[in-house]
């Protein structure tokens, strides 16, 4: 039984919670009472999973860390009247319902998500009790559990009884239809125009309440005996088709923002597009292209063509792992930069480290590693903004006409001023980065899954690899003395040292680093380093605007306005 | 004054010359296409092409100037080059986008067949600038349709065209869903559905269904409007359409996804239709979820304030015509979104405008609120309490009964008539707002259709509880309602009669003597021969009505009894449903009833031998009312009821009466029992 549930992946003390049984005398579980528990609980495990695929088709703009979505009904904000049950899903009303003054409520465990867009729940009446006084809707924290909702400030309700809707007032507007045991009520709220409006058995009643609050939870009001209602926060299909609603605002919203109006400005609207592209080029060096672009656009390019071109051979030994060519080569064309900056310099030759490691580093491959060439070329890269299409194909159709090494680096690069090096930290981040790294990984084992040995195979080189590390110990021993302790760096030394404790590092829980994209981070602050040093900006105007783009989107969904739903930056970058 | 008579004189030379200017190069143009040089021709042409385009009075100058039979000419000639052929069917294209009056004289030139017998031609861009023409004169509301029809080889061969290029799948199906008219005969009563056959006998659906997928935004669209043209009122499409599978997918879940939130307004109306089309026609189950959740709300959505004019008067037609039928999904729609509140708005256009379109808006937009508000209240007593207390709504309806246009009268009546089957209604709301008068109004000189819904309104104000009985009786209506029961069609006979009927239930002597003498003993035995069993039938209830109260009865059977007892003869003599020969003998029943009018009964004796016989009848309610006429002739306290049970007694009744006693159904046993007890006392 413990090894059922262990195969399953969860702990027992999580699987109690979830089914619903509280094992305060940490008693075991008996052996018959185990067949129906794991039946119950491999539905909830389910019910579990299609609940968050659910909230994620839903509401993907949604930042669950910061503003978690409401899964069920709070066992702490509610009236003592109120019992729950089934997961907290099922909400029974165990007062004496004799006056109004035996109302009570239950909030949700947490507030709507502007983010949301639209949100919307659903709460299906089990029985109306005695007289289903039952009311549905919304309220504010803090808002008093010994009411129903609606009946006061900051609270919203649809009351069963006489279908009325309450607005923060004790008297009712004539609403919709009444609604009792066996009906299905849905409460939708629009945090775009900030409305609500609730639907019975999967059909629309229109508007209810306009001008809402922000920071609302779904709220329930059970004021007789016998009254029970259960709800639906994405446990299960909804009766109405919310997404339909949905599809309704997104194009509304993107309608919006192709019809968004440029005014007399739209002469240096274009003018300022072709600023941004250019400037994009020149800071990832793609030198051809940029004098092509500057050319067909009548525009001057505000680096010597010479500095780009230098900026571009270091990127490239970078991004091919040939680390220890490329200290050399900054060195000698920017000689005081690596010498003013020394954690710089410590981070390149850890980098070079792992790159001894991997065996691609020029040090260790003169020593009769793997071939350069299979190193040179440079597998697993990046998608240009997540798009996979667009690298496949222009790196082909490019790939007849310059040599490979090349073609490769400069569309591998685009995703460096966007991602890693952006200090707005605007990618949303380690979800899509993982998937990324996830699929190099399988490029890796795929490719070099035969050939992969330690610094390429060569006795040689392993001892200059250990050489080196020695070297490095010293360097962030002497780092420490002189400029006190860095846990950044101390824990990339540490990171990188792991590599060597395993037999295969590749498959190893640090093999990540030895990734080829882990180039890009490396390379894209030596990048922002030289530029910075020229009285360049350290990042593109173009990667910043749509950083702030997309930083602009968190903040309106931390301000409460809910149109960033249907705004996806990713959606324009294609 | 003075500046005003200035400023023509120093235009008006201006104007003169660029119109004579322009004539002479249409002259220029038109004299090109005469050129012996077939190379200068086909420049002619081009030119002429880039002259006219955007240009209508360029247009019109080259139609006048005869440019259009030169250059259907010139299409037609197999000798012409395939190019010139080409650029021919371009300008004339060009030149049907102009006014109705362009499409007039090209269709008077016979550009159809012209164009048609073009489609015969091998080349594609010769057949695409062809329909492309063709399709713009048959949008056009002047062109005939049947010049589509004519030529039984064309559909066949549009049909065969269909899979050459996204283009002629587009005018094609744009052509059908134009030219697929159902005409409503007013000799039959019914719709013909002629041009829906035609297509669907040469495959429209099949060849059409597949264009509902394709990649073109404008052929899905037309293709879809074709569908919806072709399945209107149209049983054997629908069935059809039902079963049709496009890509693997049924065609109801195909037009399902046409109606999602993120689909142009356009579609999502015209898949609504399609849908509503192919329920109405009995294809489709009112109850099924691609109704009740898609189609329904997709058509409240249309009514919204935010969509447009034309869109918010289809969508609450189309939605009024799918619910018709439905108590349920009426009382679906009346709580979706607020609906009979959001109809309030279709009334706050402007009614006084200066332009004539803004006034077609507002008539069609009160004219379609009507028609909604009238299928909603048609069943459900909620609903139609809702209605009535929409603001202002009783007055909008009193108000609509007299507008300047047809349709709005129209369905301003059908508005009130389904308000009217509340018997609350009848006594609040409509007797508050007087709605007899305007609708008495109407019924003095109306069209047909507006006769019909009128006169069966003023059936249901006539009702017996109805306050507004009264001012209409005053009102001199009797003479109204007796020429309708003249009139030709079986609806507007059935509704006079029956408000003749309604009006007889319990009233006065006077009245009662007012509606005989007007309505004539003539006319009343006609309509007791008349074709049409409803009229028949109304006719023996308002028989029954004025032959009720023992003074009334005797009054009527002693001035009309010698022809009510030859009606009642040959009613009962004659083949009639069970429903007829009992109100008939509840007539005798009733005529039973009187003191001296019972004799009429007593001296028939071949009137007594029909009752007997009945009461012998295999139907219990026959029994039961010939049971009853005996009861009351017997009935003790009465003058002259000894003789009169002697005599039946003679002839055999209380033996039957006897043997009734052991029926098995309980009325008629009990009616019985206390016939003979009238023989016991």
């Amino acid at each position: 039984m413990y090894q059922v549930l262990k195969e399953v992946g969860l702990d027992l003390e999580r699987a109690n919670q979830i089914a619903g049984f509280h094992t305060n005398n940490k008693q075991k579980i008996g052996v018959p009472f185990a067949a129906v528990f794991l039946i119950n609980f491999l539905d909830v495990c389910y019910q579990e999973k299609e609940l968050n695929q659910r909230l994620k088709r839903l509401y993907p703009a949604v930042n669950e860390q910061e503003t978690p979505l409401p899964r069920s009904w709070s066992p702490k904000d509610k009236f003592s009247y109120i019992g729950l049950s089934q997961n907290n899903l099922r909400v029974h009303y165990k007062g004496h319902g004799k006056t109004p003054k035996d109302a009570a409520s239950v909030r949700a465990t947490h507030p709507i998500p502007a983010a949301c867009g639209v949100y919307y729940f659903e709460v299906k009446i089990i029985s109306k009790g005695r007289d289903g006084y039952m009311g549905i809707g919304l309220s504010a924290q803090g808002v008093n559990m010994n009411r129903l909702p609606g009946w006061d400030k900051h609270s919203y309700g649809y009351h069963g009884d006489d279908g009325h809707s309450f607005c923060s007032s004790g008297t009712g507007q004539p609403y919709g239809p009444t609604f009792t045991t066996g009906d299905v009520i849905g409460c939708c709220v629009n945090l775009i125009n900030n409305t609500c409006f609730y639907t019975k058995n999967g059909h629309s009643l229109g508007i209810a309440f306009t001008d809402l609050p922000p920071n609302l939870y779904p709220t329930v009001g059970l004021q007789t005996p016998g009254e029970v209602v259960d709800a639906n926060f994405g446990q299960h299909p909804f009766v109405f088709d919310i997404e339909d609603y949905m599809r309704e605002w997104r194009t509304k919203i993107q309608a919006q923002i192709d019809r968004f109006p440029i005014g007399e400005r739209e002469g240096e609207w274009q003018a300022m597009i072709q600023k941004m592209v250019a400037s994009y080029l020149v800071h990832h060096s793609y030198c051809a292209t940029a004098e092509a672009f500057a050319k067909s656009t009548d525009q001057a390019v505000h680096e010597e063509l010479a500095s780009i071109k230098n900026r571009q051979k270091i990127q490239k030994l970078v991004l091919s792992g040939r680390m220890g060519e490329a200290i050399e080569t900054t060195q000698q064309l920017y000689p005081s930069l690596l010498e003013r900056n020394q954690d710089l310099l410590f981070m390149l030759k850890v980098r070079q480290f792992i790159e001894m490691v991997n065996g691609t580093d020029s040090e260790v491959r003169c020593l009769g590693g793997r071939s350069p060439k299979s190193q040179d070329s440079y597998p697993g890269s990046p998608r240009l903004f997540n798009s996979p299409v667009h690298k496949a194909s222009s790196s082909q159709t490019y790939q007849t006409e310059q040599n490979n090494a090349e073609v490769e680096m400069e569309l591998d690069h685009f995703s460096n001023g966007v991602s890693e090096s952006s200090s707005n930290g605007f990618l949303n981040g380690s979800s899509t980065h993982g998937i990324d790294l996830e699929e190099c990984d399988g490029d890796m084992v795929d490719s070099a899954q035969s050939k992969r040995q330690l610094c390429g195979g060569s006795q040689a080189a392993i001892e200059r690899m250990i050489q080196f590390g020695r070297e490095l110990q010293s360097m962030s021993e002497h780092l420490r003395r002189e400029r006190g302790k860095n846990s950044a760096n101390k824990k990339m030394l540490k990171d990188a040292f792991s590599l060597l404790a395993y037999s295969d590092p590749w498959s190893s829980p640090v093999g990540y680093q030895l990734d080829s994209i882990q180039r890009e981070p490396v390379c894209s602050t030596l990048n922002s380093a030289i530029l910075e040093t020229h009285n360049l900006p350290k990042q593109p105007p173009l990667a910043l605007s749509v950083g702030q783009a997309a930083q602009c989107l968190s903040l309106m969904a931390r301000t409460g306005s809910g149109s960033c739903a249907f705004a996806s930056v990713d959606d324009y970058l294609h | 004054m003075f500046g005003v008579t200035i400023i023509p004189t120093f235009l008006w030379p201006e104007i003169a010359t660029s119109a004579c200017e322009v004539t002479a190069t249409s002259r220029h143009y038109v004299d090109r296409l005469f050129d012996p040089d077939p190379q200068n021709v086909l420049q002619g042409v081009i030119d002429m092409k880039n002259a006219v385009i955007g240009n209508n009075r360029q247009k019109a100058n080259l139609i006048v100037l005869g440019a259009v039979p030169r250059l259907l000419y010139l299409l037609q000639q197999s000798s012409s080059s395939l190019e010139l052929r080409t650029e021919c069917a371009v300008v004339l294209g060009s030149l049907a986008m102009g006014t109705e009056n362009n499409i007039k004289s090209l269709v008077d030139c016979h550009i159809i067949p012209a164009l048609l017998q073009g489609l015969l031609c091998s080349d594609l861009i010769f057949i695409e600038a062809c329909l492309r023409c063709l399709r713009t004169v048959f949008i056009s509301p002047v062109t005939p349709v049947q010049l589509l029809y004519t030529d039984p080889t064309v559909i066949p061969h549009l049909m065969s065209l269909l899979s050459r290029s996204q283009h002629t799948q587009e005018y094609i199906t744009q052509i059908f869903a134009h030219c697929c008219k159902v005409t409503h005969s007013s000799f039959l009563g019914f719709l013909t559905p002629e041009h829906q056959t035609v297509l669907f006998n040469h495959g429209a659906i099949q060849n059409i269904a597949p264009l509902l997928i394709s990649p073109s935004f404008k052929v899905r669209m037309q293709a879809l409007k074709c569908f919806s043209v072709l399945a209107y009122e149209n049983a054997q499409v629908s069935m059809t359409l039902v079963n049709v599978l496009v890509d693997g997918e049924q065609l109801s879940q195909v037009f399902v996804r046409m109606m999602q939130r993120d689909k142009p307004i356009e579609m999502q109306l015209t898949a609504a239709k399609c849908l509503t089309y192919m329920c109405r026609a009995g294809a489709i189950r009112t109850d099924d979820n691609c109704i009740v959740l898609k189609t329904l709300p997709c058509l409240v959505r249309m009514c919204s304030k935010e969509r447009l004019l034309e869109e918010r008067v289809e969508g609450a037609e189309t939605l009024a015509y799918l619910m018709e039928p439905d108590i349920e999904l009426q009382r679906i729609a009346s709580v979706t979104d607020h609906l009979v509140s959001m109809l309030a708005d279709y009334f706050k256009y402007p009614k006084t405008s200066v332009l004539d379109h803004d006034l077609k808006h507002a008539h069609e937009l009160r004219q379609a609120a009507f028609k909604l508000y009238a299928s909603l209240g048609s069943n459900d007593e909620d609903i139609r309490k809702k209605i009535t207390e929409t603001e202002n709504m009783m007055d909008r309806i009193v108000s609509g009964l007299s507008e300047s246009s047809i349709k709005v009268r129209l369905a301003a009546v059908r508005c009130l008539h389904s308000l009217s089957r509340s018997v609350q209604q009848l006594r609040t709301s409509f007797h508050d707002h007087a709605v007899w008068k305007p609708l008495m109004k109407l019924l003095q000189n109306a069209p047909d259709e507006v006769l019909v819904m009128a006169s069966s309104t003023l059936c249901n104000l006539l009702l017996e509880f109805s306050p507004s009985k009264e001012p209409i009786l005053e009102s001199g209506v009797i003479e109204l309602l007796c020429s309708l029961t003249q009139s030709d069609s079986p609806a507007l006979r059935v509704n006079g009669i029956w408000a003749l009927m309604n009006m007889a239930f319990q009233a006065d002597q006077k009245v009662k003597v007012e509606i005989v003498r007007a309505l004539g003993t003539e006319q009343l035995f006609r309509l007791l021969s008349d074709p049409d069993t409803n009229v028949l039938m109304k006719t023996l209830g308002l028989l029954r009505n004025l032959l009720s109260t023992r003074p009334h009865i005797d009054q009527v059977m002693s001035s009309h009894g010698k022809q009510i007892m030859q009606a009642v003869t040959l009613i009962l003599e004659g083949e009639h449903s069970i429903e007829v020969k009992e109100q008939t003998l509840c007539i005798l029943a009733n005529i039973a009833d009187g003191n001296t009018a019972k004799e009429l009964i007593m001296t028939n004796d071949d009137m007594l031998q029909k009752i007997k016989y009945y009461m012998g009848h295999s139907n219990v309610k026959l029994q039961l009312a010939a049971t009853f006429c005996i009861s009351n002739l017997i009935w003790n306290e009465e003058d002259g009821s000894q003789e009169r049970q002697d005599k039946l007694r003679d002839m055999g009744f209380v033996d039957i009466l006897h043997k009734l006693t052991q029926a098995s159904d309980p009325n008629l046993c009990d009616r019985a029992k206390t016939a003979m007890q009238q023989y016991l006392a």
